[in-house]
C-alpha cells in the first residue's frame, strides 16, 4: 500500500520498496471480513468484504437470511390473501408494494378505478413515501454515528404513520388498496392531522438541513463516497432516488404515470455528482416534494365512489348499508376470495419509496395466480452495491448502505 | 434532452418501431411478435439458441436495461417459460416500453445462454432463476446458489412439483 503514496519527496531506499511489493503480491495480504449477519443494518443480511489493509477489493453480498418465499407462497393463495403477503417484505413501504401487485391484477381484469380512489392511493402513497424515507435518513444517520438524525427521523415518521392509521386502520401493514379501488374514505379529522403533520415537517426539514446535511462530520463521510457513474448506473439497472442521484431524470410516476399522478404537479429532483450525499439530498428533496403533493391532493381530491360500480355492486346491501353508507368503509363478504381473474398476464409498474418496484403476474384463469414474478427495488440494488463498494475504505462501507437504502427483507421477499 | 414535462404522451410510432426493428430478425428466430397497446409488447423466440442474438439486438434499438427475467414452470409441458423484460433509462421515450422476449427452455436439457455481458443488470434475474428453477444460463460468472442456503438439495423450489409442507396445527389434549 505504501507503494503507492512514493512521491519525490519522501522516497524510500530500495530495500524498503521491495518489502513493500511483497505485501501487495496477489493473494496475499487479502483479509475476508464477514459483516453481519446478525442485523448489520436494516435487516439481516450478510457482507463478505475482501480486504486489503482496509481497502475493500471486492464486496460480495449474500443475502437470503430474510427470504420468506413470497413468490411460491403466491403459487398458493386466492389473489385476495395475497394483499397482506406481498406488502411483508417491506412493511415500511407497504401501501407500495399492495399497489403495485394491485394494479397488475387489475389489468388483467380489466378494472377501472374510480377518481376519488386514485386520489386516495397517490395520499396513501406519498405519506408513506415521506415516512419511509424519514426511516431511511434515519438508519443512514446512525450508521455515520449522527445519533439526533436517527432519533428526529424516527420520531418525524411518527406522524405520518399515524395519517396512515387513521386513515387505513394500520400503522404499516395497511392492506389499504384493494382491486377496483381502496378500503376507507378520506375523513375530515384525517384531512386536519395530515394538514398538521405536512406544516410541522417543514419546519423541521430546516433543522435538518442545519444539523444534518450542513454539518461538516456528515458531508465530510459523504461527499464523494460510493460514486456511481451514469453510464454505470443505467448499465448495472439502478432504481429509484439512487438512480436520479447519478443523473438519469427516470421516475415511473412521470413516465408511465399512475393512479393520481398525472394531474398532481410536482418535480423530480435530479443530482449529477452520484455519490452517496447526492442520494441523501434527493431523498431530502423527495420528501418535501412528497408533502407538496400530499396538500394539493387535500385541496382538490374529487368527490365520488372509492370501489368500482362492477365490484360495489357484488357486495350485498346489508353490508353495503352498514359499512359503506354509514362508516364509509368497504368490508368485503368472503366469498371475494375466490375472485377469478381471466386467463393473461400484466406487468406492472410503480415508484416505491426505494425505486421501481415491477410485478408481473400470469394468471390461469383459476382463483390461484400462476405465477407472481416480484422485482423489488432493494433486489435491484443488490449488483450495483457490489460495485459501488469496490475500492473504498471498510468505513466508508455504513455510509453506502445507508445512502443506497438497501433494505434487505425487501430483497430477499 | 427533451424536459420531463414534454413527454407526458408515448410517441405511438416507438413501439411499432421496435417490433419493425425485431420483426427484421426473420421467422426463422422470431415465432410470433405483438404490440399490446403503446406501452407494452412481446415477441417469442422459434428456439432458446437466439436469445444472445436478440438481446444484442435488443441493445442496438435502444434498450439498455432489464426489469426482469421470470422463469415459469409448465409441467405439462416439461418445460420452462423464460420471460425477459426489456426497458430503458437513456431514451425516455423507449422508457415507456416494457418489452417482453418470450423463450422456452426444455426439462432434459436445462441451459440457456447468459446474457449477463450483453445486460450486466440481468446478473441477480440469471442467478435467482437458476436457483429457484433449475434453468442454467451458460457463461454466467457466478452460476450458484444466492438466496438459498449453501447445503440447499432437492428439487428447485418454484417448481410445481414442490408442494409447501403444512405444519399443521398443535393442540394439547388434556386426558
Amino acid at each position: 500500500m505504501r507503494g503507492c503514496l512514493l512521491t519525490e519527496r519522501n522516497r524510500v531506499n530500495e530495500e524498503e520498496l521491495k518489502e513493500v511489493e511483497i505485501i501487495v503480491e496477489p493473494g496475499q495480504g487479502q483479509a475476508e471480513l464477514n459483516i453481519g449477519p446478525q442485523h448489520p443494518g436494516s435487516g439481516h443480511m450478510r457482507l463478505v468484504a475482501k480486504i486489503r489493509g482496509d481497502i475493500v477489493e471486492e464486496l460480495v453480498l449474500d443475502p437470503g437470511y430474510v427470504h420468506r418465499s413470497v413468490e411460491k407462497l403466491c403459487e398458493n393463495r386466492h389473489y385476495m390473501h395475497l394483499i397482506p403477503l406481498v406488502e411483508r417484505p417491506t412493511i415500511i413501504d407497504s401501501i407500495h408494494m399492495n399497489m403495485g401487485y394491485i394494479m397488475a391484477v387489475e389489468k388483467i381484469m380489466n378494472l377501472e378505478v374510480p377518481e376519488r380512489a386514485l386520489y386516495l392511493r397517490s395520499f396513501a402513497a406519498e405519506v408513506n413515501r415521506i415516512s419511509s424515507h424519514l426511516y431511511g435518513l434515519g438508519i443512514l444517520g446512525i450508521f455515520i454515528g449522527h445519533s439526533t438524525m436517527f432519533m428526529w427521523g424516527f420520531a418525524d415518521r411518527e406522524p405520518f404513520v399515524e395519517i396512515l392509521q387513521n386513515l387505513t386502520g394500520a400503522r404499516i401493514t395497511n392492506s389499504y388498496v384493494v382491486p377496483g379501488g381502496v378500503r376507507r374514505d378520506l375523513s375530515q379529522s384525517v384531512k386536519e392531522f395530515a394538514i398538521k403533520a405536512v406544516s410541522y415537517l417543514r419546519k423541521k426539514i430546516k433543522d435538518y438541513e442545519n444539523i444534518f446535511l450542513n454539518n461538516p462530520n456528515v458531508r465530510a463521510r459523504l461527499e464523494n463516497v460510493g460514486v456511481i457513474s451514469r453510464e454505470k448506473a443505467i448499465e448495472l439497472g439502478l432504481v429509484g432516488p439512487n438512480l436520479r442521484a447519478s443523473g438519469v431524470p427516470y421516475d415511473v410516476r412521470k413516465i408511465e404515470p399512475y393512479a393520481a399522478y398525472q394531474k398532481l404537479d410536482f418535480e423530480i429532483p435530479v443530482y449529477k455528482e452520484g455519490d452517496a450525499f447526492a442520494r441523501t439530498l434527493v431523498r431530502m428533496e423527495e420528501v418535501q416534494q412528497s408533502m407538496n403533493m400530499i396538500m394539493q391532493i387535500i385541496k382538490e381530491i374529487p368527490e365520488g365512489e372509492i370501489l368500482n360500480q362492477r365490484i360495489l355492486k357484488q357486495i350485498p346491501p346489508q353490508r353495503i348499508k352498514k359499512w359503506y353508507e354509514e362508516q364509509k368503509r368497504i368490508v368485503f363478504p368472503g366469498y371475494f376470495a375466490s375472485m377469478r381473474p381471466p386467463k393473461g398476464d400484466a406487468i406492472s409498474r410503480v415508484e416505491a419509496s426505494r425505486g421501481e418496484l415491477v410485478y408481473y403476474v400470469v394468471s390461469d384463469g383459476s382463483s390461484i395466480p400462476y405465477r407472481v414474478r416480484m422485482i423489488t427495488p432493494s433486489y435491484m440494488l443488490i449488483k450495483p452495491f457490489m460495485e459501488i463498494a469496490k475500492g473504498h475504505r471498510i468505513a466508508d462501507i455504513p455510509a453506502i448502505y445507508g445512502s443506497l437504502d438497501y433494505f434487505p427483507p425487501e430483497a430477499d421477499r | 434532452m427533451k424536459s420531463l414535462s414534454q413527454l407526458s404522451k408515448p410517441e405511438l410510432s416507438k413501439i411499432n418501431y421496435v417490433v419493425s426493428e425485431l420483426s427484421k430478425l426473420g421467422k426463422e428466430v422470431i415465432k410470433d411478435i405483438k404490440a399490446e397497446g403503446e406501452r407494452r409488447g412481446y415477441a417469442e423466440l422459434v428456439d432458446r439458441k437466439y436469445i444472445l442474438l436478440v438481446s444484442k439486438k435488443m441493445k442496438e434499438i435502444g434498450f439498455d436495461h432489464m426489469k426482469a427475467i421470470t422463469g415459469i414452470d409448465f409441467p405439462d409441458q416439461e418445460a420452462i417459460q423464460v420471460v425477459y423484460h426489456f426497458s430503458s433509462y437513456s431514451d425516455l421515450e423507449l422508457a415507456k416500453i416494457i418489452f417482453a422476449v418470450k423463450t422456452w427452455v426444455p426439462y432434459d436439457d436445462c441451459k440457456i445462454d447468459s446474457i449477463y455481458n450483453v445486460f450486466p443488470s440481468a446478473y441477480t434475474f440469471e442467478r435467482e432463476t437458476y436457483e429457484f428453477l433449475g434453468v442454467y444460463f451458460v457463461s454466467h460468472p457466478d452460476m450458484k446458489l444466492f438466496f438459498l442456503p449453501e447445503d440447499f438439495e432437492g428439487v428447485f423450489p418454484l417448481r410445481k412439483s414442490f408442494k409447501i409442507k403444512h405444519e399443521g396445527m398443535f393442540i394439547d389434549r388434556e386426558e
